[in-house]
């Protein structure tokens, strides 16, 4: 069961095609859901792609914003992510301008953090960080004690680690 | 075949059995409208019939009622920016009450686009809101797929509105364009058959109901299911409520029918509804005017649930068993399952039905005003029992509801989600067109009248007769009536004045206009009107003071604080 407070992971497979990031988003805006991230991109199959939302709400929302999704004709597939039993990932990048005599300090928590520097120049380091969003949210906290400059977060992404088909899908794409 | 994106266009909406569009041209729709000029030669079974509206939000309820009275997909048409604008009220309309319309839109040219082009406006942003789909060819040979993709939308399982937004350069571009009659795989298509063990579920708590009951909406019109609806309803012995939608999937004169329950719903029939123990609802999304305060509806009664739409499950009310399904098939089903297993049990009336009968011979005018009750019920005594009527929106709406009985599921054409003022009319001859043999009536307030009043002009022109009973109280009269109920008769913007008189306005327009002073001289009027083959508007005095009653106080339950 999910408490009304936390945040409920939906896993959706979208046509990829214009406009179909605003019709779901609009979706969100008009029946008042209130989503905390988007994440978009390709997925394993042509021509369609995976959106990964994070709601806030109760599991009864969060059902009821499921079968919104699927009533949209773009939509292929939406379902609950069960968070217990899938992979879920964020990716953060972290400018820091350190002061010299901080840059070790910082070298060593990114590496306690399995970050890592993919940046470096004279004055400022981003540093790649990825994994829930509590670690990004602790080392972005962590940072702004070494002079954190900006942050850029790609919202969160997840995958179920069960065995699932999706052979039934293979059809559908069709406008 | 190549052709013009124009003509893939038209011939694509010919093979789907499009009849009739309605609609008013403009600058980057012209295109469409040359194929259609060069229609004018071919026989009339082959040509598409363009009516000319004098304001698209018309040709979008044209199209609406069209599709509401046949149950075929109505078309309505327009140029770009403001003819595409006008036309958006007319849509979510439709799509508020489920109705398939297509709406096809000029665009301007594809150079053009997001360049800020005279009369542009991105129309599928627009009406994202209020279609289930919009589509945006970007090359003439795109365009046979989107129309048969886009009939197929706005008629599958939940239908709805769904706009096809064409630019004029893909209009007259020249393809080799292919039409397939095949039907195009996609996972929106009809639902699977009931689930087998939520139907046995269902059976068993109607099985064991005392006081069963069903409540019906726009769902079984949709679905054509009043003959099974009936059925059930016998074999269970259960009284049937409809939702304003609904009214008419069992005809209303029909022992089993307790009429429209809701906010102005008769109070027997709210509380016939509240007293049963098992409520079976097919087809409703119990919108608040059906159930009042959602909280407080039937709290302790079992709730079984059955919508095409799983998105109405529990969504406005948690059931205590759903069931996602045509309600064709549910009843159908359910109706199989009960047989079996009601012959040991049979059930008898548990309710006693209102009674909804005036003595006409005693009809007296109060005044100089005649009554809108009375008015509508003599107009279900004059009106013969096929007769298709369409209601505007307000207190004409809600007399028409619980006073004029319904027989048939689409005989009963109101605007009930969205509350249009102005839809009557131009519905009302789209209903005649689809059903050019029934007699067709607009029962109209002077308010929403004067809102599309132009459509005059195109059933003149187009010789579309419908007849318009205009319950006349020179005032907006449900928002007066809020006035005197709730804000202290403090009126404010809903006096209408002496302004138009409306049979000299119909004259002016080639149709017949009639004054009438009482009940008699009414129904002569509406009995020449039948008999006319041009539209007769008929001007009903009424009492500005008249309400629409009973009513819920909003907030109240359905057993609560009824104003009668």
């Amino acid at each position: 069961m999910i408490s009304p407070q936390e945040e409920v992971i939906i896993d959706v497979l979208v046509d990829h095609k214009p406009g179909v990031l605003c019709t779901v988003s609009n979706l969100f805006r008009r029946r008042g859901f209130n989503i905390s991230n988007v994440a978009i991109g390709t997925s394993e199959k042509d021509r369609v792609a995976r959106m990964t939302l994070t709601m806030r709400g109760g599991e009864k929302e969060a059902v009821q914003l499921v079968r919104h999704l699927e009533n949209l004709v773009d939509v292929i597939k939406a379902e609950i992510v069960d968070a217990g039993k899938a992979v879920v990932r964020e990716l953060a990048l972290v400018k820091i301008a350190p002061k010299p005599e901080d840059r070790l300090q910082i070298l060593s928590f990114v590496d306690v953090y399995r970050a890592k520097i993919v940046h470096l120049s004279d004055d400022s380091i981003i540093v790649e960080a990825s994994g829930d969003s509590d670690k990004i949210d602790a080392f972005i906290e962590l940072s702004r004690n070494f002079g954190l400059k900006e942050v850029a977060r790609t919202g969160i992404t997840a995958l179920s680690r069960e065995q699932k088909s999706t052979e039934s899908q293979g059809n559908d794409v069709g406008w | 075949m190549e052709m013009s994106g124009a003509n893939a266009l038209v011939e694509a909406l010919r093979r789907e059995k499009t009849q009739v569009v309605f609609g008013l041209p403009g600058g980057v729709i012209m295109p469409v409208y040359d194929v259609f000029y060069k229609m004018k030669d071919l026989p009339p079974e082959l040509a598409i019939r363009n009516i000319l509206v004098r304001h698209e939000q018309s040709a979008a309820h044209m199209a609406d009622g069209y599709a509401r009275a046949s149950g075929r997909v109505g078309v309505c048409m327009s140029t770009s920016g403001p003819g595409a604008t006008n036309l958006v009220t007319g849509i979510a309309t439709a799509f508020m009450d489920s109705s398939p319309i297509i709406a096809i839109t000029g665009q301007v040219a594809r150079p053009f686009i997001g360049k800020d082009a005279f009369q542009e406006t991105d129309i599928i942003g627009v009406v994202t809101s209020v279609t289930k789909y919009a589509f945006q060819p970007r090359k003439a040979t795109e365009i046979p797929q989107m129309v048969k993709a886009a009939f197929r939308i706005a008629t599958t399982r939940r239908p709805g509105p769904v706009v096809i937004d064409i630019p004029k350069d893909v209009q007259q571009e020249m393809g080799v364009v292919e039409f397939t009659d095949q039907p195009i795989p996609r996972r929106y298509g009809p639902l699977p058959d009931p689930d087998p063990g939520t139907l046995e579920r269902m059976v068993d708590a109607l099985v064991k109901a005392k006081t069963p009951l069903i409540i019906a909406g726009g769902g079984v019109r949709v679905a054509e299911a009043s003959r099974e609806l009936v059925a059930l309803a016998e074999l269970l012995m259960c009284p049937v409520a409809t939702s304003l939608m609904g009214k008419g999937c069992i005809p209303e004169d029909h022992p089993l029918s307790i009429g429209v329950m809701g906010m102005h719903g008769p109070s027997e029939t709210n509380r016939i509804v509240s007293s049963a123990d098992v409520l079976l609802i097919v087809g409703s999304r119990l919108s608040d005017r059906t159930t009042g305060n959602i909280d407080k509806f039937c709290p302790n009664s079992q709730i079984l649930h059955v919508d095409t739409d799983k998105a109405e499950i529990a969504k406005n009310k948690t059931p205590t068993i759903s069931l996602v399904s045509d309600a064709r098939k549910a009843l159908k089903a359910l109706h199989t399952g009960l047989v079996k297993r009601l012959a040991r049990e049979p059930k008898s009336h548990w309710f006693r039905k209102a009674k909804n009968d005036i003595d006409l011979c005693d009809l007296q005018k109060d005044g100089p005003y005649l009554s809108a009750v009375h008015v509508i019920r003599l107009l279900r005594k004059l009106l013969p029992r096929e007769a298709i009527v369409t209601t505007e929106v307000g207190q004409n709406q809600m007399w028409s509801a619980v006073h004029f009985q319904a027989y048939g599921p689409r005989q009963f054409i109101t605007s009930g989600g969205l509350g249009t003022m102005g839809f009557g009319f131009p519905a009302a001859l789209g209903a005649k067109v689809a059903c050019p043999e029934t007699p067709v009536v607009d029962i109209a307030g002077d308010g929403s009248f004067a809102m599309t009043e132009n459509a005059m002009a195109t059933s003149i022109e187009e010789q579309i007769p419908v007849t318009v009973v205009v319950l006349n109280n020179r005032m907006l009269g449900m928002v007066a009536q809020w006035h005197r109920l709730f804000y202290g008769r403090r009126y404010c913007g809903v006096e209408l004045g002496r302004s138009p008189c409306f049979p000299k306005l119909a004259e002016a327009y080639g149709a017949v206009g009639v004054a009438v002073q009482d009940y008699k001289e009414l129904s002569e009027a509406v009995k020449s009107a039948l008999a006319n083959e041009v539209t007769t508007v008929i001007d009903v005095p009424i009492s500005p003071e008249e309400d629409a009653t009973p009513m819920l106080a909003p907030g109240a339950g359905l057993e609560e604080a009824v104003i009668a």
